[in-house]
This record gives C-alpha cells, sequence and structure tokens, in this order.
C-alpha cells in the first residue's frame, strides 16, 4: 500500500473522483498550472484538462458563488480557499446562499459542493495565516464541517464529501499537511512516513462524514480534539501517563455523539481541545453537550484547551498555540478533582 | 502634538466631505429638464462580434427605439410582429394588474409584504421575450415579470406570497422570493447581489459543458455597490462567460438616491468599461429597446462572444415595498413627471400608432388579465393566507435542511412538535 503525507493524500482523492464523476470542477487561487500553493492540486490540470482545473482571481467571494452557480447549473465544484484566513469575504455566499439554497427552495436546487482551505496555526503564519475558524461554520444550519488529521482520513473524508449531497466545508489542518505535529515544536520534524495512517489505499473508499475515531482506547478521561489536536493530545496522553481515552471528531457536523457520550460515560472525565479562541469555539458546544448527555457521570467539570482569544500573533506562536505546558494543566485539572 | 492637528495645516485647504444629495426632496417640484434624453434611433448599433470597447460610447448613450410619434425607429428596432408585440403588452399589463392586486392583499392583512414594479414591467417582460425558454435567470426582487412572460401560473405565484397550502416553498421564504427551476428563474435571495455572480457560475458551467443556454443576472441600482458585482464583472470578463447581467437603475433604493450608489460619477453601464465587458444603456421604459437590447447581448453571448453589461434606465414608480413610504423621502409627483414616459402606455400608443390595436381591444384585453388574477387569487386564497398559516405541519420546518435529517435537529424537531401539541 502507498505512503501518502496528507497533501498527496487530499491529491489522490480529487484524482479518483475527477476520473469517477465528469461533473467534478475544481478552481481557486494558483491551484491550477501552478498546483496550488500547498501542492494539494498538482498535476490536475494537466490530467484533466483546464475547462475542469483552473486558476481563479483573488475573490473569495467570487469564487464561491461561482460555485453556487456552477452548482445550480448541476456541476460538482470542489474550491480551494487559499487559507481559512481569507474565507471571509466568501462568507455571505456561504452563509447566505450556499447553506440556504436546499431549504429555500425546498430542495428545487441542491448545493453539492466541498470547500477545502487550508486552517489552524503552528507555521508561523501570523494572524492571517494561522486562524481556525470552523465554529463560525458550524454555527450555521445546512452546513457539513470535516477535519481531518491523517492521510487515510484525509482521502476518505475528502471522497465522501464530493459524493454527498450537501455542502462540505473541509478544513485542513495544514501544519499537519507533511507529517504529525504532537505540540513540542522544538522537537525534529516527524515524516508522515513513519505513522500508520500514512498508509492510503489506491483507488475509491471514503471514511465516513458524521462518525467520530477513537484513536487511543482508555478508562480515565476522554479528550475531545480533532485536526493537530488530535495529535497534540495523544502525545499528551502518553507524557502524563495517563489511561485517556482520546477521540478524533473528524466531522463537528453532523457530529457523533454516541461516541463522545458512550466514552464519557465510561471514563466520567472530560477534556475538549482546539486550536481556535476559546469564547464561543466549537468546545462550548461540546462542553454543554457532554453536560447535557452525561452529567450524572461526571466526576469533575469538563475543561477546554483551547487558543486564546486574541489574534493570532506572529513571533508568539508557540505562546499561543495549546502545547503540551496547556494539555498538561488541564489534565492535571480533570484529573484532579 | 498629533500630526493630524489641522492647525499644524492652516495654509493647506480645508477637505470637505461630499455626501450625494438628490435633485429633489419632498415639497420639491421636480424639473427633469437637465436629463439627457437623447431621440429614439439616435444610437447606432454595432454588430453583435464587435470589440467590447467598440461598445463603451453606448453606455453613455441610451438606446431609445419608440419615438414622440409613438412609431419604432432606428438601427435598434427589433421589427417585432404585431403579435409579439401585443403579447408584451399583455404581459405587462398582467404584471401591473397582478401588483395592484397583491398590493392590495397585503394591506387587507393577507400577507406579511409584498413588492411592486411599477413603471419597471417594460424590462422583465421584454428581457424574458428576447431570450429563450430555456435560458437561465438569477432575477432579483423586482423580476415577476419574468415569470409572467414564461407562463408561470399566477395561482403559484400568490401561493407562494400566501405562503399557503400550495405554496411549494412550504411557507419558508418572504412573499415574493420565487422560486421555479422549470421556468429557469432562481431562488430570490434578500441578500442582495448574491445572485449576479451566481449567474456568472451558471454561464462558465454552461461553457463548460459545452451547452448552448445562457444565463442573465438581474441587480438593482443601490446592489452594485455590493462586491458581489465586482466578483460577477470580474469572472465574466475573465471567463469570457456567456452571461448577460443587468443593472436595473431605477433611482431609488429604499430611499438612497442612485447618487448613493454612485451615479453622479458615471453611468452604471460604464462600469463595463473599466473590466472590458461590452456595455449598453437602455431606456427601460421602452419595451422595444429592451428587447432589442437582450437579443443584441444574447445573440453575442451565445456566439462566444462574452459578457454584456445592460443598464436598464427607468424610474421606481411606487414604493420600495409595502413597507416604504416615499413620500417621506422624495416628490410625490415625480413618477408622473418622469421624463421616459410610461412603459405600457408607450407600447400600447405603439401598437396604435401602426394600426394593430384599438382602445376596445384594449380594454378587453385589460379585462381578460384582470380576470384571470381575480381568478387566480380566488384560487390561491382557497388554499389559505398567510395568518392562518404556520400552525399545521410544523415538522415540515425542519426539512431540506440537509438531503437527510441530522440527530440533532431530528431531536429539535420532536421538541416544536411537542411545544406545538402543549
Amino acid at each position: 500500500m502507498p505512503t501518502m503525507n496528507m497533501i498527496q493524500a487530499l491529491n489522490d482523492a480529487h484524482k479518483v473522483m475527477m476520473a469517477r464523476d465528469e461533473d467534478i470542477v475544481v478552481f481557486g487561487e494558483d491551484i491550477g498550472y501552478f498546483g496550488g500553493v500547498f501542492r494539494v492540486t498538482e498535476g490536475l490540470q494537466k490530467q484533466f484538462g483546464k475547462t475542469r482545473v483552473f486558476d481563479a482571481p483573488i475573490s473569495e467571494g467570487g469564487i464561491v458563488s461561482m460555485a453556487v452557480g456552477m452548482a445550480c447549473y448541476g456541476l460538482k465544484p470542489v474550491i480551494e480557499i487559499q487559507f481559512a484566513d481569507y474565507i471571509y469575504p466568501g462568507y455571505d455566499q456561504i452563509v447566505s446562499e450556499v447553506a440556504k439554497i436546499r431549504y429555500r427552495t425546498a430542495a428545487e436546487w441542491t448545493m453539492p459542493m466541498v470547500i477545502r482551505t487550508p486552517y489552524g496555526g503552528g507555521i508561523f503564519g501570523g494572524q492571517t495565516h494561522s486562524q481556525s475558524p470552523e465554529s463560525l461554520f458550524t454555527h450555521i444550519a445546512g452546513l457539513k464541517v470535516v477535519i481531518p488529521s491523517t492521510p487515510y482520513d484525509a482521502k476518505g473524508l475528502l471522497i465522501a464529501a464530493i459524493e454527498d449531497p450537501d455542502p462540505v466545508l473541509l478544513f485542513e489542518p495544514k501544519r499537519i499537511y507533511n507529517g504529525p505535529f504532537d505540540g513540542h515544536h522544538d522537537r525534529p520534524v516527524k515524516p508522515w512516513s513513519k505513522h500508520p495512517a500514512s498508509e492510503v489505499p489506491e483507488g475509491h473508499y471514503t471514511v465516513p462524514l458524521g462518525k467520530a475515531s477513537v484513536v487511543r482506547e482508555g478508562g480515565d478521561i476522554t479528550i475531545l480534539a480533532y485536526g493537530t489536536m488530535v495529535h497534540v493530545a495523544l502525545a499528551a496522553a502518553e507524557e502524563q501517563s495517563l489511561d485517556a481515552e482520546v477521540i478524533d471528531l473528524r466531522t463537528l457536523v453532523p457530529l457523533d455523539l454516541d461516541t463522545i457520550e458512550q466514552s464519557v460515560k465510561k471514563t466520567g472525565r472530560c477534556l475538549v481541545v482546539h486550536e481556535a479562541p476559546r469564547t464561543s469555539g466549537f468546545g462550548a458546544e461540546l462542553v454543554a453537550l457532554v453536560q447535557e448527555r452525561c452529567f450524572y457521570h461526571l466526576e469533575a467539570p469538563v475543561e477546554r484547551v483551547t487558543g486564546w482569544d486574541t489574534p493570532y500573533p506572529h513571533a508568539y506562536e508557540w505562546a499561543y498555540f495549546p502545547g503540551p505546558k496547556r494539555m498538561k494543566k488541564a489534565l492535571e485539572k480533570v484529573m484532579a478533582d | 502634538m498629533s500630526n493630524r492637528d489641522p492647525s499644524l495645516r492652516r495654509n493647506a485647504p480645508k477637505l470637505v466631505l461630499h455626501v450625494p444629495e438628490p435633485a429633489f426632496r419632498p415639497g420639491d417640484t421636480p424639473d427633469f429638464s437637465t436629463l439627457k434624453v437623447p431621440p429614439a434611433g439616435e444610437t447606432p448599433r454595432p454588430d453583435t462580434t464587435v470589440a467590447a470597447a467598440e461598445t463603451h460610447p453606448l453606455t453613455t448613450a441610451l438606446v431609445r427605439v419608440l419615438g414622440e410619434d409613438n412609431e419604432a425607429v432606428g438601427p435598434w428596432d427589433p421589427k417585432l410582429d404585431p403579435e409579439t408585440l401585443r403579447k408584451i403588452l399583455k404581459d405587462m399589463v398582467t404584471v401591473r394588474i397582478f401588483d395592484d392586486r397583491m398590493y392590495r392583499s397585503q394591506r387587507q392583512g393577507k400577507t406579511s409584504f409584498y413588492m411592486k414594479c411599477t413603471g419597471e414591467e417594460a424590462i422583465a417582460v421584454a428581457a424574458q421575450t428576447a431570450l429563450d425558454r430555456e435560458d437561465m435567470h438569477f432575477p432579483t426582487y423586482r423580476q415577476q415579470g419574468l415569470l409572467v412572460a414564461r407562463g408561470y401560473p399566477l395561482t403559484e405565484m400568490m401561493n407562494q406570497i400566501y405562503s399557503n397550502k400550495g405554496d411549494k416553498l412550504k411557507g419558508r421564504q418572504l412573499p415574493i422570493m420565487y422560486s421555479d427551476r422549470s421556468h429557469g428563474f432562481f431562488s430570490i435571495s434578500g441578500n442582495l447581489a448574491t445572485q449576479f455572480p451566481q449567474a456568472v457560475g451558471w454561464a462558465m458551467a454552461a461553457a463548460i459543458k459545452g451547452d448552448s443556454r445562457i444565463a442573465m443576472g438581474w441587480v438593482g441600482d443601490g446592489a452594485t455597490a455590493e462586491g458581489d458585482f465586482h466578483s460577477a464583472m470580474t469572472f465574466a470578463a475573465v471567463y469570457n462567460a456567456p452571461v448577460i447581467l443587468a443593472v436595473v437603475n431605477n433611482q431609488w433604493a429604499i430611499s438612497s438616491f442612485s447618487g448613493i450608489a454612485g451615479a453622479e460619477r458615471a453611468t452604471f453601464a460604464q462600469r463595463a468599461v473599466g473590466y472590458g465587458v461590452a456595455g449598453l444603456r437602455v431606456d427601460g421604459n421602452d419595451a422595444l429597446a429592451v428587447y432589442a437590447a437582450v437579443k443584441w447581448a444574447a445573440e453575442r453571448a451565445r456566439s462566444n462572444g462574452g459578457p454584456t453589461l445592460i443598464e436598464f434606465f427607468t424610474y421606481r414608480a411606487e414604493g420600495h415595498s409595502t413597507s416604504d413610504d416615499p413620500s417621506g423621502y422624495r416628490p410625490t409627483n415625480e413618477a408622473k413627471l418622469w421624463p421616459l414616459g410610461d412603459p405600457v402606455e408607450r407600447l400600447k400608443a405603439h401598437l396604435l400608432a401602426i394600426g394593430e390595436w384599438d382602445e376596445e381591444r384594449h380594454a378587453a384585453m385589460t379585462a381578460e388579465c384582470d380576470a384571470a388574477v381575480r381568478a387566480a387569487q380566488k384560487e390561491s386564497e382557497k388554499l389559505g393566507i398567510l395568518p392562518e398559516q404556520g400552525k399545521d405541519g410544523i415538522e415540515t420546518m425542519f426539512d431540506d435542511v440537509y438531503a437527510e435529517v441530522p440527530w440533532h435537529i431530528a431531536e429539535q424537531r420532536e421538541a416544536a412538535l411537542e411545544e406545538g401539541r402543549n
């Protein structure tokens, strides 16, 4: 089985699906001839031609609205927003149009499309290349929000997203495009090739949307994470020698609450982690759901490990990023009670 | 001390902020004598294959066909047969009667909201007549004439306005936010200008697939200020999209005159120049000019000549909506004094002038349209009016958010149904 990093896996998902479905079109800034600033669309234009894979003007509002018009026509756009930090000019089209067209037309028109966008910090991208805006989209009825944490999942989730009848936002954790990151920025970078989930099958397969993955089983505490933070959480569990169960949510909407509920009822403790700022982050929703469903099983208050409520500060990358120290402190707190 | 302190630069002229103000406010007597209205037939008609730049002198002109003597003149005369002219007239009259009936319905409390297009009927009706039945519209909220001209049942329109049992949109949309795929009429959005670039996306898709259908996007003068206008023009130009982009300049965006959207500086059609897109400025109250311009742009788009921006110059004769009272911001007699006249009267006068119409036939046709609207209303009201709605079928509120109802919405549906029972 071939070994792939997350970029290669996403690229392969495009190739598999574009060969199967002639209605798929791919466009975005720099994604055509050049293959994208992160190389996810490399070779697609050469293989599938310029009318199916092409560069778009620097206009995220335009890119999303073109996708809306194309989906109305019957195409299946898979578009790239170069950085999640750039998605805001397209926000009106995503929130007012993409998310609502099925509803407001009583399903006469639907919006099967995928909006891919690299997100998250840990790359010294400063405040305009590091944000995690997922909760601005999980709040919007009509959208599905998906975040992979491994090459295997990235390919399977992207294929599932393309095949889904509804609009899907795929937030790609760019810090782990080339290798898993445990939060220890001072240690050498590990490549994906040493990780079992870098074994990516050829051809078509899916990782179903709406299904979380228990990536580490344990009995003492449940850690809910997604994206880069899955790897940070796994490392923290090892370092603290905790019998922690780590759940990779993979899809935020619709959420796999059953898996969460089962785990928290078993462990009685829960820590929620994400890179995004704390206030009104997706973690707040997770904490609320856990206390609604598992209150009488909880032995300690549910804690959150998050980014700070500030813009993402360039030089203070590692003071901002929710790394091992913040994880350790929170885990100790939840376990202490 | 701050370098913003004006006293430090006391020899420099004081800067002045310009806030545009319309020429006339309530109490003033409108005088449109300075408005440049070129005589009908004067504006040249370039071949549809010309370079976009060759159309740019037309962005400050005004394509007009119907002259003072009500004859069709000049190179833009589409030379329509009398039957087509009578059909356009009938559709326009239907729209006007429909608007009056539905406005009254709102005032009677049968629905929450309505928007008339009085004075602008020629634009949607004649534009649609110039397009093929299969072409796709991305309309804004004053193009009910598109549906009427395509023969969409009036009862369906009213069902939507009443959000009643026959409303195919299941009571989810504000009145007049129609949607009908089989009539090539995309769902209207209250977020203005969103549809303008979507039309370009649809047209690009048609080009990707080697289709022969084209798209037409619609926007008002006010909403041209949105970023989506720029997106639409940029993408249309870049990909030479087979699309017609129409700006209906009816002078008013609720209470803001067109100057607030930039009309003091340039015509809306002139915006085509900077994008390198073909542009036309058209008398929107002249059904023949509207028809001819759209036909021109359609022919150009269909032969891979690319997009055209058309400004339809018109006047919003009534309020923005049933929630608006224009007497608070403009003279009440402005519509009557508008120099481009009434589109229905102008087309009627033309048919009379060419001997293809008479007052008797006009009265009979008007009565026929009136009867059709009343019959549709009676039919629709059998299915209910808005105040009776919203009680049955609460569960449908949760359909179509996604293809399948996810667990969290299913839970909320149960809660809503329980709330409804108690």
